[in-house]
């Protein structure tokens, strides 16, 4: 508190306190409480009735962060290599789905997917279904795309690629040249001084960017429902039936958010401590 | 000191029509110590990258042992780098950044009797070398710490081990010392010729310092607006500079307007003066150059010019004296002190003075009117920023 302007981070302090430590706190409260007020484990007991939830919850979000990465990393790598004119259209493009509302997006999906949706009538245009009919003796009307896992983790990819390429571009953008030219220098072919340089240079915005995917995938809850059609019910739709669904039990809402919030930051750390490692690991 | 290692033959260059080396031919020695210098977009830099191969030539051929290498990638030359900024791999430690180019080598295994199968190196033979080279840039004992945790100087030796490490036939360094601070800058000079003659290898070295390049050279090649101004030993091109640039960029001179009336006879303000140069055409205007050393202060009844000090600075081991003959300012180096507005007389050997012929830059430099202590630093200053500019270029 030397710094006279550490002062102006006082109201950030209170809104931290009010809005994020505090409701922690009362998250903490709530799962250790019974419906009566007193304490009790009893909320976390339950737990292995939805372990299907959780497993289907987090390999969903695995999946998606998975697929953002591979695609994320080489547009990232590619868009570095272009010239700045290019660098900018291909950023706008990025950000361009961004300004529109998160519900308005995923909605549109919908009426991508549907059973009488826009691709469903071009494969019926195109024949496709008719050829598929044709081929494995089915008599399908429509393909089934939305309420299937697969529109799930559609949904959290095409939301959440942008949080997967920004941190990884910003990186690779910033690598300085000479490192590159050094290490083609030393005898380097272009495959080597992806992997031995830029690669692991560029791991701290790989860590960034699986975070920003990983975290908001694992506790969706309107994707799931909009495209899960809520018969692959996640963590995020459980949690949400717990307060606003018929299934009214804040008690039990607390206790999965915190067993969630637990593993997700255990995660976060065992994946960070992976990350020094692999650095070690790539110079060996 | 004799093989010819490099030949640069007919070399230009052109940035986007903008011409940045013309016709530069240059050979350059096996185990020959060999500093590129000029002021900043002399091309000196660029001359060093096509070497690297990281940039190539729009004409001309770069022969390496006699054989053409114009598209021959970097990482295929036997000729390694060390950058301007050092370039250490801030991921890898000490150890790591030292093997890097030991690990990415390939050759042929000796149990393979058709020669075809290529090997990596040993782990013991890449740490018997690593370990070699930390002993020769006196770092024993670093090898774990991070590139982060070494000063400007270890970094910068980390650099040349790098590179030396792989045992190149030249090595390329572009402005290395730039970043140091002036005391560790005269270290690393020594420093640095001394590895040169322990490895015995050839250094081809950029600099826009030319202290620097007298320090260590065994050959300068002076450069201005890429073309070579003239290439010789610290020596010839301190004692017998080829134009008027050349005479200004090294050291200090004083550069007046002559008429060569015969062999060994120079007229300077209309009085002739004994010299030992020859060969001109009689009556042959020229370019006379007279270092501020070599010009001895005289009573004025003696004195071959008689002028006014206007300016005395105090430098330490002599003073630089401003003296005013008919409104053209020569530097004087002396250790005697007068004071200013005192009228006094000069002398010069025949040997102190050096006449060249007329050129592009007769007239552009060596009158010190508009002299000030400041000016030479803040004019090497700018120089180093201007540098960094031009080696981003492409």
């Amino acid at each position: 508190m030397k710094n006279k302007l550490s002062h102006f981070a006082i109201p950030y302090v209170i809104w931290m306190a009010l809005f994020v430590v505090a409701p922690i706190l009362i998250v903490v409260i709530y799962a250790f409480s019974s419906a009566s007020g007193g304490f009790t484990v009893a909320n976390f007991a339950r737990m292995g009735t939805y372990a299907v939830v959780f497993t289907r919850s987090f390999k969903l979000a695995i999946i998606a962060t998975i697929i953002c990465l591979l695609i994320g990393y080489p547009v990232s790598y590619m868009m570095s290599k272009e010239g700045p004119r290019f660098q900018r259209i291909a950023m706008v493009l990025i950000m361009l789905p961004m300004w529109m509302n998160f519900l308005l997006r995923t909605y549109s999906w919908m009426s991508i997917l549907e059973n009488n949706g826009l691709l469903n009538q071009l494969f019926q245009k195109i024949g496709l279904i008719a050829l598929y009919n044709q081929v494995f003796g089915t008599d399908l009307q429509y393909f089934r795309l939305i309420n299937t896992q697969g529109a799930v983790v559609l949904g959290m990819v095409y939301n959440y690629l942008p949080f997967m390429i920004l941190p990884i571009y910003s990186v690779i953008i910033k690598l300085d040249r000479s490192l590159i030219e050094a290490a083609h220098d030393l005898g380097a072919n272009t495959f080597n001084v992806f992997r031995r340089v830029i690669l692991p240079l560029s791991l701290p915005g790989v860590l960034s960017g699986i975070t920003m995917v990983f975290v908001p995938s694992v506790s969706t809850f309107a994707i799931s429902k909009m495209l899960g059609g809520g018969t692959e019910m996640m963590l995020g739709d459980l949690i949400e039936q717990q307060f606003l669904g018929g299934a009214y039990n804040p008690q039990l809402g607390a206790a999965i958010s915190l067993v969630m919030m637990v593993i997700v930051v255990v995660c976060m750390w065992v994946m960070n401590r992976f990350g020094e490692g692999e650095e070690q690991a790539v110079m060996m | 000191m004799s093989k010819e290692l490099i030949r640069l033959r007919d070399l230009c260059m052109a940035f986007d029509d903008e011409p940045v080396l013309n016709h530069i031919d240059l050979y350059i020695n096996d185990k020959e110590f060999l500093t590129l210098l000029g002021p900043s977009g002399c091309g000196k830099t660029t001359t060093l990258r096509i070497i690297g191969g990281f940039a190539t030539p729009t004409s001309g051929d770069v022969l390496f042992d006699g054989v053409r290498i114009n598209d021959v990638p970097p990482y295929q030359r036997q000729i390694n780098t060390v950058f301007q900024k050092y370039a250490l791999f801030p991921h890898l430690n000490v150890y790591e950044n030292i093997a890097f180019g030991l690990r990415m080598q390939r050759r042929p295994d000796p149990n393979d009797p058709t020669g075809k199968r290529k090997v990596k190196i040993p782990e013991e033979e890449i740490n018997q070398r690593v370990m070699e080279m930390l002993e020769v840039i006196s770092l024993k004992g670093f090898e774990h710490r991070k590139p982060d945790a070494l000063s400007g100087g270890q970094q910068q030796r980390v650099a040349i081990a790098r590179a030396l490490v792989n045992r190149p036939k030249v090595l390329l360094l572009d402005e290395p010392l730039g970043a140091l601070d002036l005391k560790l800058r005269k270290d690393m000079q020594i420093e640095l010729k001394r590895i040169q003659q322990q490895v015995g290898i050839t250094f081809i070295y950029v600099t826009h310092d030319q202290e620097e390049a007298l320090t260590m050279s065994d050959t300068i090649v002076v450069m201005d607006k890429g073309c070579i101004q003239q290439i010789g030993t610290p020596e010839d091109i301190y004692n017998e500079p080829k134009n008027a640039f050349v005479a200004d960029f090294i050291g200090e001179s004083n550069i007046i307007d002559g008429i060569m009336v015969r062999d060994k006879v120079v007229k300077m303000y209309g009085r002739e003066f004994a010299c030992l140069d020859g060969g001109f055409a009689e009556n042959e205007p020229v370019d006379v150059v007279i270092r501020p050393e070599d010009i001895d202060i005289v009573p004025v009844e003696q004195g071959q010019l008689v002028g006014t000090v206007t300016n005395v600075t105090f430098k330490g081991m002599q003073y630089d004296i401003i003296v005013d003959f008919r409104g053209f300012k020569w530097l004087i180096q002396t250790t005697d002190h007068s004071p200013v507005g005192a009228r006094i007389g000069i002398k010069i050997d025949p040997d102190g003075i050096h006449v060249m012929k007329k050129s592009q830059y007769s007239g552009m430099f060596g009158d010190y009117s508009s002299f000030s202590e400041e000016y030479d630093e803040l004019d090497d200053a700018s120089l180093a920023l201007d540098e960094e500019e031009s080696g981003d270029e492409e």
